[in-house]
This record gives structure tokens, sequence and C-alpha cells, in this order.
């Protein structure tokens, strides 16, 4: 158990492909800030729904490429950031590799299972394989037909926020699980943020519960999420999603509110106490 | 009979599609304010998945995120991502995707990726493809709802994201449902023809013209020899809609109807 700084500090380096993990649920915003803060750079960033976690990553130059399925602001719209940087190269141009939510999770798996490739019944008459080499056709062997096949995802590094973990680091996840126990156990290398740390998870059989010998570093950051929620600690800041539409939409307002309340703050825990003190001024356009 | 907005009749067309029983792996926005609709009116039988795992999901309110946690919450059960597309969609157990769109083309095929430039170089970048390729070809039928205009029904889509049927053909091969059935918007409903699966103007709302949907089309639309007028919303339908809209608005501060 360490603190996230040091985490990211040791753990994450310039050029590695990263995976934030966190399917709408339980997005590990405070490992995200805090790459942004050590200023990482020409990341290669996976992510199913690159939603406000990336925009302020891809936003703030960390990435030179996107893995991803679904890049927009649930139930807002568009992502500014990210869509500047497809649309226009800003801050860099930014390559991206996309897939759709299915083949995504299959690649997860097979990366999790040790296999060179996934394989679904993906993509069947979309354009998207005439864009993406990685997508590709292969013959069953059994029956002959075809089906599609795409590389395994093995990241340098995958970041998790969970609920708790115990003091041996045994971390607990439920409510919406999403992808995350495959995500970590593809990865190289894992960091788990918590909201807590606790004697014992009383977790029931069959619980998703990754064993602390699984994972490089638990940093315990309570409302590590934030936006996003923790189920059984708290919820959706659905007003700061929506004006994270207002916030992001040009360059200048957001690289001001990044610098405010990432760049210039030392921690999560500082950054939460400038969002409370500090109600968002700008409306939802 | 009450007043109501083309949006409500399109809601209330679509969430009539839904029976008891049925299985619906529901897209955000439009389609998931229909299911709930479906559910919370003549079907509360009916089974809602969402993308994020939640299977049999009762939200009171609509969810704004796919993910958000009343989902899970009132879900018969929750699953990981991999296993919802795996063993629940792939696996053939979704009896009708609900899904929205940027554009359409005559034979159901879906763009949620870009629109305008090129690819590499988009005019305009969309989120993408999230759930919805596999939702298009692994569940037994599909809904497409979505407001319509010349802008958004169009001659060529810019890029297919989700396939519908392709030109001239059956399915393409690998595909394991009907395919995108019913297409319905705020001002009618169309159906895909049996033998050439091209989209049919089948049933105007009530006070529509066929000029007026040919006029908000982009190709020339095939009108079906039987017109139907589609059942005006009856007074519960609406009441449960708006209802269902004004607790939205309120737990969100929202109609949470947004892409």
């Amino acid at each position: 158990m360490v603190s996230l700084r040091e985490a990211v500090a040791d753990l994450v380096h310039d050029g590695d492909s990263v995976a934030l993990e966190g399917f709408t649920h339980l997005i590990p915003f405070a490992a995200g800030h805090e790459v942004i803060r050590q200023r990482r750079r020409d990341l290669t960033l996976i992510r199913m729904t690159p939603d406000l976690i990336y925009d302020q990553m891809v936003g703030m130059g960390c990435a030179s490429r996107l893995v991803f399925s679904w890049g927009g602001n649930p139930g807002v719209g568009s992502l500014h950031r990210f869509r500047d940087a497809i649309e226009n190269g800003w801050p860099s141009p930014l390559e991206i590799e996309e897939h759709s939510h299915a083949d995504m999770a299959a690649r997860y798996q097979a990366g999790a299972s040790g296999l060179p490739f996934a394989v679904t019944r993906g993509y069947v008459g979309s354009d998207l394989p005439r864009y993406n080499a990685k997508i590709r056709t292969i013959t069953c062997p059994f029956t002959a037909e075809n089906l599609t096949a795409t590389p395994a995802i093995n990241p340098d590094v995958t970041a998790i926020h969970a609920q708790k973990a115990d003091r041996k680091g045994n971390v607990l996840i439920y409510g919406i699980i999403g992808i995350q126990k495959e995500a970590a156990l593809a990865a190289r290398k894992v960091i788990v943020t918590v909201e807590e740390i606790v004697d014992d998870l009383n977790a029931p059989m069959n619980s998703c519960v990754l064993p602390g010998w699984v994972i490089s570093a638990v940093c315990v950051v309570p409302g590590g999420a934030h936006p996003s929620y923790a189920h059984g600690y708290y919820k959706r800041d659905n007003a700061f999603c929506m004006a994270w539409d207002g916030i992001s939409k040009q360059r200048d307002t957001f690289l001001a509110w990044m610098n405010r309340h990432v760049l210039s703050t030392r921690d999560f825990a500082e950054y939460q106490r400038r969002i409370q003190s500090s109600p968002i001024l700008i409306s939802h356009a | 009979m009450p007043e109501y907005s083309p949006d409500e009749i399109m809601t209330v067309a679509a969430a009539r599609r839904l029976h008891n029983g049925m299985v619906c792996f529901v897209g955000i926005g439009l389609p998931s304010a229909a299911a709930n609709l479906a559910r919370i009116t003549h079907a509360p039988e009916v089974v809602l998945i969402y993308e994020s795992g939640t299977i049999g999901a009762k939200p009171s309110v609509l969810p704004l995120s796919i993910g958000d946690g009343e989902l899970a919450e009132t879900a018969d059960t929750v699953v990981s991502v991999p296993e919802i597309f795996r063993y629940w969609l792939q696996g053939g157990r979704v009896d009708i995707g609900f899904l929205g769109a940027a554009q359409i083309d005559r034979f159901g095929n879906i763009n949620t990726t870009v629109i305008g430039g090129s690819y590499e170089k988009p005019r305009i970048r969309l989120p993408g493809a999230g759930g919805a390729p596999e939702i298009a070809t692994a569940a037994k039928q599909v809904a497409i709802i979505m407001t319509q205009s010349r802008r958004n029904f169009v001659e060529k889509l810019d890029f297919v994201t989700s396939s519908g049927y392709s030109e001239g053909s059956n399915k393409t091969g690998g595909t394991q449902g009907r395919g995108p059935t019913t297409v319905i918007t705020d001002l009618c409903i169309m159906n895909s023809d049996p033998t050439t699966n091209e989209l049919t103007l089948t049933s105007l709302h009530p006070g529509v013209t066929a000029e007026q949907v040919l006029a908000a089309t982009g190709w020339n639309l095939k009108v079906a020899d039987k017109l139907e007028v589609t059942a005006e919303p009856s007074s519960a339908e609406l009441a449960a809609l708006r209802d269902l809209h004004a607790r939205t608005t309120k737990a969100h501060g929202t109609t949470a109807i947004a892409g």
C-alpha cells in the first residue's frame, strides 16, 4: 500500500500503454488526474468508454494513441477535447484504434487468459474493419464459419477504482463490475485505488475479488471515482458531467479548469476541496 | 383525445413493440425512454438488458448513462461486460435490440461514427460503435428509434457503423438475427420489406402526410399499398411517459434523452 503519487511515479512511464477501466461506475478519476499531474506523455490510452477522464487526459496532451469503443459524455453529448484532438490534432495529433464494446471486452478477456487473440461474431457488415487492420477474419476449423479475430489487450498498466481493500491488499468490487477484473488480469502492472481499507472484506462467496498478489499497488483515495460513482458510497455527480460540456467546449476554459483543479492541486483530496469550495460557475450550454 | 408531441407519439409507438416476456437490449436515450415506458405500462414483465451488465433492470427514472446505480439496484442480476455481450447477446438470448443512430439508410444500416470529411479527418466525430454493431446483428430483431429529417435519413451513409441489410441480397453471412425490422420516427413507422429488405413506409402518425415523410427522407422512400395510421397515444400512456420524464428531470436535472 502506497500513495497514489508514488504508485504512478513508479509504475506509469512515458510511452506506456495504460488502461483506466470502470464501465460508467468506479471510473478511476484520481489515478487519471495523477497521471496528468505527473505530466506523462506519449501514452497509448486504452478504455472502452473514454468519457470525461480521457477527455481530460487527451486534452492535457498525455496521449499519442487512443484505443476505444465509445467516446462520448453519457447522456450529455460530445467529448469536446476528444473531438478537438481527432478533428484538429489539438493539443497534439491523436492516432485512434476503434473497436466495438463486445470486441474490446473479448480482447481484455483474451489478454487475461494468456491467448494471443479474441474471437467474436463481431462487426458483420460494419465499415470498422476497413479502417482498423487489427480486425481480421478467421475461419472456424470445426464449422468453417467466418468469425472475427482481434489481438488480445495486455496493457503495461491497468488502473481501476474499487470500494474496499483489506489489510493484505485483497480488493472487493461490487455493483456494475464492468471489465475491471479482465483489464486488471490482462495487465503487466495493476494500480487499484479504493474508498477505504477494512479489517475484513466480508465478501460473499462468488464476489468479484482481486487477490492482493495480482495487484502492484493499492492506494486509499476516498471519493477517487468522482464525478463517477462508487456504489454504496456516493452517487454519480450528474451536475458535474453536464457542466463539463461547458467547461471543455473551449480550449482556454478547459486549460484554466485543469490548471486550477488538477495541475495546481497536490492530490485528489485537494482537488475535492477545490471542487466543493468553487461550485461550477460555467453553466451547461 | 389528449394533445401530444411528435416525440411523445414516437416513444409510445416504439414502446408498443415490446410485450411481456420479451428480452430487450436497450440503447441509451430515446430507446431507453420507450423501453421503460413499455415496462411501466402494458409490459411489466418485459426484460430490459443494458450493456453495463444489468439484466432485468427496473429503474424508476431514466438513466443518464447506461451504468447508473439504479439499474444495478433494480436488476435481477448484474453481470460483467464480457458476460453480457458473450453469453446474453451473442448467445442468442435477446429478442429485440432498441437502438438510436445519427444517420440511417434505406436498408437500416446506421452510422454513429463520423459525419462529413473522411474517417481519418471527419467534420464531426461522433462517439462511435459502443455495443451497436453486435446488437444490430445478434438480437433476433432490431427496432431503430430516431427523429426524422433529410439530414439523417440519407441516400448514402458517411460510415456504416452497424449493419442492416445489404442492397439486393439477404443479410451478409454471420448475422444471427433478422436485422432492423422496424424504424420508428416522430413522423411515421417504417418496416423492412420481407422480400427486398428495403424500408417501407407503413404507418403515418395522425395528422402527418406521406408527402411530409417523403420530404423528410433523403432517398426515394417506398410506400406501402395500404398505409395505416398510427394509433394515438392513450391518456394513460401519455400520463406515464410524462411522469417518467418529470421524475427523471427531478433526479438528474435533465430529460436524459440526449445522445
